[in-house]
């Protein structure tokens, strides 16, 4: 479920690096931008290929930017998709693509062996350069992503999600979901992937992020080559801006599921946020700390009512969701969320106890450097600053930033950005339309 | 590009990446604790993990699910830490904290700076031997594993296949129960099952505690010493072995649930690592496994969901690290106008094709190649490193196993993996499920427009 993921990453995002990891940065001759780290003790690297082409940029075809990231290693070059996924698998290399709202990114994993890491770097350099987009591959990965969206109405979490974003966004580009509708990906055709391509697969929309153990002359070198068939090309314009909603709303879905599933929220916060700290810190204390949360003792610790019980903020650029959810069983969603939404208001009302906001710094700094003690981790994080353009010493100003929060300014950020009056509730589940 | 020249720089890998900072230093308490240190110094972070020797397939009927109805109330205090001291100290102290119940284990992990390390060694020595069981931190947290029940399980319809799947091919290994327990046990745990369980098998001699991370061996020991050595050790009684008796012909069931697409869900019974007669047999299954899912160029992926264009999605997957024998699965999803029965012909074409033909060459050389990278891969995260530990050791392998791995898939060959096949991937091991969609009604209403439908 796209909230679940994107909560996470938040979270994976939110934190810091100790001192070791030094991001140098440089731009290519193209216009791409390059984040680079140097990190040593397994012959390995991350690298990414990020472009501002999520699904965002679908227009009114829903679906494009997810049905273009997965054609890209079914067939490029000379290879089709059993030769491209040898070329990556005979050497262990690892290849990843997908997209978010903001991005269309492409991985690759690889060992730094040069006999293995050239072949694989060649081959991820094609699929950059000269995906097919054959009309035989696009009908059958069209197909797959159609059934994938039949799928997707099984499940009262992924049906919570869709609602819970038009009801946020309406209009926005942040309003549907990011792998379509069966209505918008029925109509797309090979010609309008290919056209969706052209325009945001460009060097000048690409970030490039290499993590691992290749010395700058060869990042550089990767970098280069990488990109080295795409055209400069331009950004595109900037999203609009999210218009929040004029009022509060409350909708529900009759699923016949044992629990039901319960999201509240609003546009929240948008990545070079001024109140992001503020926002970050306090959520944390609300319902982002996991076991020691207020939501998570209010609905759980406290009444048994969920399994799980958190809220997020979800910067992107623009106002990503702020989302607080649960799932309980039908006949007690109610009562849930009424403790959600008193929590919740409660909050807003009264700020945080400088003993909570002293246990939250503790522990957001206190686990400073685990919260990417991984390569993989590390390269995500630096994915994040390279594309949203955060400081290069995003990593070390944060917890000097996270310290700087106050109960004020945390009290004073919510209200001001989490207006109870206009909060959008979805339920999704069997509690009958009599309960509302 | 030189096929032979690739895979020769990838053999030589193990020798470019193996040191001294990959060893593994074991030390045993004098009550029966085993404690396994691994350094990995490339970040500041130390992973502490407690094993425990108890899971669901260590339960009887009636309380299935009670190993993981315990791991929930591991949290809920003991005299010296009341319910919620553990994780809040764990939090202010900058841990990430959790803890997993599997069939053959159960698992409390914390993820601290490495100077915190003894915060987790006091809290996790505290709960081996101190919990204390209330009534009504039951009556709360019974609900909440309910609600877990029905989020992981009730309200996922491949999930409950899942679920009628093993309770239909197995007739009596306890791997026929799900580790989260059938809906009327967990309703009936009372506190005095709970007590039983916990004295039972919550003792320093049917644990294990593993670190990886940025610390000395000697000083890990030391500190285990000075929180564990206290603790008293149990009589462990052994665990009945309930043999699963042989299954003599097909088992098949259909299973009619809300959902939107068919599946099917197929499983051979094979032997694990722990109990096969042959260790090599174990190995080969896993690279069987890898030659039908090992990659988007493994013969599912490219046969049955490009090539014929029979299925959507399609996998088959093989754990060796049970403690009691396994079962070598496989599933899909059809593409519209194919039936699960086309379906089930395609997968099992794939399993006469790999008793009839060796495997390719090519095949074998690329999965050793992964194998061998993942081998690095894995080290990139030390709480991995942890669980593969943990894991061999607890189901009764040793974490020597561990290191082993990689050498015995490089040893695999071809005529094995056909061997395995004609011997395990047979019609009377095979259980087969069918998820039969029924309709499933829904509506809108609110204060804004439906969404997509």
């Amino acid at each position: 479920m796209r909230i679940h993921l994107l909560a996470f990453l938040f979270l994976v995002f939110s934190q810091s690096v100790w001192s070791a990891a030094k991001i140098e940065h440089w731009q290519t001759a193209q216009g791409s931008r390059v984040y680079y780290v140097h990190t040593e003790g397994l012959p390995m690297v991350d690298i990414q290929v990020v472009f501002d082409a999520g699904s965002a940029r679908d227009g009114a075809q829903f679906g494009v930017s997810a049905l273009t990231s997965a054609l890209l290693d079914t067939g490029a070059g000379a290879w089709n998709a059993d030769q491209i996924a040898q070329r990556f698998e005979s050497v262990g290399a690892l290849f990843g693509s997908g997209i978010s709202n903001d991005t269309a990114w492409v991985s690759l994993r690889t060992l730094t062996d040069k006999a293995l890491f050239d072949k694989a770097l060649e081959t991820l350099q094609t699929l950059l350069a000269k995906p097919a987009f054959n009309e035989a591959d696009f009908q059958r990965e069209k197909n797959r992503t159609l059934a994938g969206l039949k799928q997707r109405e099984e499940e009262p979490d992924e049906l919570a999600s869709i609602a819970f974003h038009r009801a946020l966004y309406g209009d926005h580009p942040y309003g549907h979901p990011a792998a379509g509708l069966i209505e918008t990906v029925s109509k797309l055709t090979a010609e309008d992937l290919r056209r969706f391509y052209q325009r945001y697969y460009v060097a000048a929309n690409a970030v490039v992020v290499i993590v691992g153990d290749l010395k700058r002359e060869q990042a550089e070198q990767t970098a280069t080559a990488l990109l080295s068939g795409l055209p400069a090309g331009e950004k595109p314009a900037p999203l609009p801006e999210v218009v929040m909603p004029q009022k509060a709303s409350r909708q529900h879905i009759e699923f016949p599921s044992k629990q039901t599933h319960v999201l509240v929220g609003l546009p929240g916060s948008y990545r070079k946020d001024p109140d992001y700290f503020s926002l970050y810190v306090g959520n944390h204390i609300l319902g982002g700390s996991g076991l020691v949360s207020k939501l998570f003792k209010e609905v759980r610790e406290k009444r048994g009512l969920a399994y799980s019980a958190s809220s997020s903020f979800s910067p992107m650029l623009r106002k990503g969701p702020f989302t607080v959810g649960l799932q309980s069983r039908n006949d007690q969603a109610l009562e849930a969320l009424a403790v959600l939404n008193k929590t919740l208001e409660d909050f807003i009302a009264q700020g945080p106890t400088e003993a909570e906001l002293t246990a939250a710094k503790k522990n957001i700094t206190g686990g400073f450097a685990l919260r990417f003690d991984t390569n993989k981790e590390l390269a995500s994080y630096v994915a994040m600053i390279g594309f949203y353009e955060l400081p290069l010493d995003y990593l070390d100003t944060f917890q000097q930033n996270v310290e700087q929060v106050t109960v004020a300014s945390i009290t004073d950020a919510f209200k001001r950005r989490v207006d109870p009056q206009l909060l959008q509730t979805i339920t999704v589940g069997a509690a009958g339309k009599s309960k509302q | 590009m030189n096929k032979r020249l690739l895979i020769a720089a990838l053999l030589c890998l193990p020798v470019f990446t193996s040191s001294a900072e990959t060893k593994v230093s074991e030390q045993i308490l004098a009550n029966g604790l085993k404690v396994l240190v691994k350094e990995d110094h490339r970040s500041p972070v130390v992973v502490s993990q407690v094993w425990y020797k108890v899971g669901s397939s260590y339960e009887p009927g009636g309380i299935t699910g009670i190993s993981h109805m315990l791991e929930h109330m591991m949290f809920k205090g003991t005299d010296k830490h009341p319910a919620g001291e553990f994780s809040r100290i764990i939090a202010e102290n900058g841990g990430d904290e959790n803890a997993f119940t599997g069939r053959d284990y159960t698992a409390y992990f914390q993820t601290m700076d490495k100077s915190r390390l003894e915060v987790s060694f006091e809290l996790e020595a505290d709960r081996m031997r101190n919990l204390k069981l209330l009534p009504e931190e039951l009556k709360k947290e019974l609900q909440v594993v309910y609600e877990e029940r029905r989020m992981r399980t009730e309200d996922k319809p491949r999930a409950k296949v899942e679920e009628y799947f093993m309770a239909t091919a197995y007739a009596n290994s306890p791997y026929k129960n799900p580790v989260i327990g059938w809906p009327s046990d967990i309703e009936n745990y009372t506190v005095a099952d709970l007590e039983a369980w916990y004295q039972r098998w919550y003792a320093p001699n049917n644990a294990t505690l593993v670190v990886v991370g940025d610390v000395e061996p000697k000083a890990v020991f030391e500190l285990a010493e000075k929180y564990f050595a206290g603790l008293k050790p149990s009589e462990i009684k052994p665990l009945k072995p309930q043999d699963e008796i042989d299954q003599v012909g097909l088992r098949q069931v259909t299973i009619k649930l809300p959902a939107k697409l068919p599946y099917i869900l197929m499983g051979y019974k094979v032997p694990s690592l722990k109990t096969a007669e042959q260790e090599w047999e174990a190995y080969a299954l896993e690279v069987l496994a890898g030659v039908l899912d090992g990659g988007s160029s493994a013969r599912l992926a490219s046969e049955l969901v490009r090539g014929k264009q029979i299925a959507v999605s399609a996998s088959a997957g093989y754990g060796l690290t049970s403690r009691l024998p396994e079962l070598f699965m496989l599933d899909a999803t059809p593409v519209e106008g194919k039936t699960l029965w086309d379906m089930q012909s395609a997968l099992k074409d794939q399993i006469a094709k790999l008793q009839k033909d060796l495997i390719a060459n090519d095949e074998l050389q690329r999965i050793k190649a992964q194998v061998l990278a993942s081998a690095v891969y894995e080290r990139d995260s030390a709480f991995y490193q942890a669980m593969q530990l943990g894991m061999m050791e607890t189901v009764g392998l040793g974490w020597k196993k561990v290191d082993e791995y990689v050498d015995k898939v490089n040893q695999v060959t071809a005529e094995q993996v056909r061997d395995v096949a004609r011997k395990y991937l047979v019609d009377d091991r095979l259980t087969i499920a069918y998820l039969e969609p029924q309709n499933i009604q829904s509506s809108t209403n609110g204060s804004t427009k439906k969404g997509d439908k």
